[in-house]
């Protein structure tokens, strides 16, 4: 299954900006499909970026992310041309990373 | 013979130009791939380290105890910004920010939700506390945003009028 991140990094003025949308579902584990039954948790459950090598932020998440997840944060320092990866396992083991290069 | 030489010296040119076309061409095939998530990064999110039991309890304070160990006092420093009234459920921005210095870890609780911790991050120093994300709202419900700065633990919340429930 692909697991599409799409991953935008900026600076301005020091402060990194970081954006990522990443394609999954997210089923919480409360909906039924059309047949009633259902749909089992499949949630990411640990996401982390990385800039140069270091953690710059670790997220948590439950089944209460919506779908399609998106965030935005930022951090100190970073340059153009610095590599920024994420990296997510969700609930039943998938994962999926990518790496970009703040613009 | 000047025509000559001059076609001569055009034709490595003209090759370079066709190499620059061709590596211009892989270039774009390469790109898309890149920012796709096709190319593989170092898979650094361990899933060990998921708190799942902060994130199957049905309380507040529940879930900040096993998150934290403790409970939160409010405090004005914390900022968070929600919709007044969320036609979708499934999608409610919700940013939580704060000017406190050596934040730690930030939260976001849904108090209605099955389960009340929506999401929490690991601040590490040099990392803003401000942090954008969206999150499923089953019913209307108050929103807590958790702060921990300095060991102790500080909250902000606001009521969310849910109009079509996000369980999904």
């Amino acid at each position: 299954m692909a697991h599409q991140i799409l991953i935008h990094a900026s600076t301005a003025s020091g402060m990194t900006t970081v954006e990522a949308l990443v394609k999954h579902p997210m089923d919480s584990g409360f909906v039924k499909d059309k047949a009633g039954k259902i749909i089992p948790p499949h949630y990411i459950e640990v996401i982390e970026f990385t800039h140069a090598g270091k953690v710059v932020l670790t997220g948590f998440w439950g089944p209460a992310v919506s779908k399609n997840p998106f965030i935005k944060f930022s951090f100190k320092g970073g340059k153009s041309g610095d590599p920024i990866s994420v990296s997510w396992v969700d609930n039943k083991g998938e994962k999926a990373s990518v790496s970009s290069n703040i613009m | 013979m000047t025509k000559t030489l001059s076609m001569m010296e055009r034709s490595p040119r003209r090759r370079e130009v066709l190499l620059g076309a061709a590596a211009g061409a892989a270039a774009l095939v390469v790109a898309p791939a890149v920012l796709t998530g096709t190319a593989q990064a170092a898979v650094t999110a361990d899933a060990a380290a998921y708190p799942a039991k902060a994130f199957a309890q049905t309380t507040e304070a529940a879930a900040l105890k096993i998150m934290y160990g403790g409970a939160p006092t409010h405090s004005a420093a914390v900022k968070m910004n929600a919709p007044d009234i969320a036609e979708n459920g499934a999608v409610v921005p919700v940013t939580v920010d704060t000017s406190m210095a050596n934040v730690t870890s930030v939260a976001l609780l849904a108090i209605d939700n099955p389960f009340t911790m929506a999401a929490a991050y690991k601040i590490p120093a040099g990392t803003n506390p401000g942090i954008s994300s969206r999150l499923k709202l089953a019913k209307t419900t108050k929103v807590v945003s958790v702060v921990q700065s300095g060991g102790k633990l500080y909250s902000a919340s606001k009521p969310v009028k849910v109009t079509l429930g996000g369980c999904g």
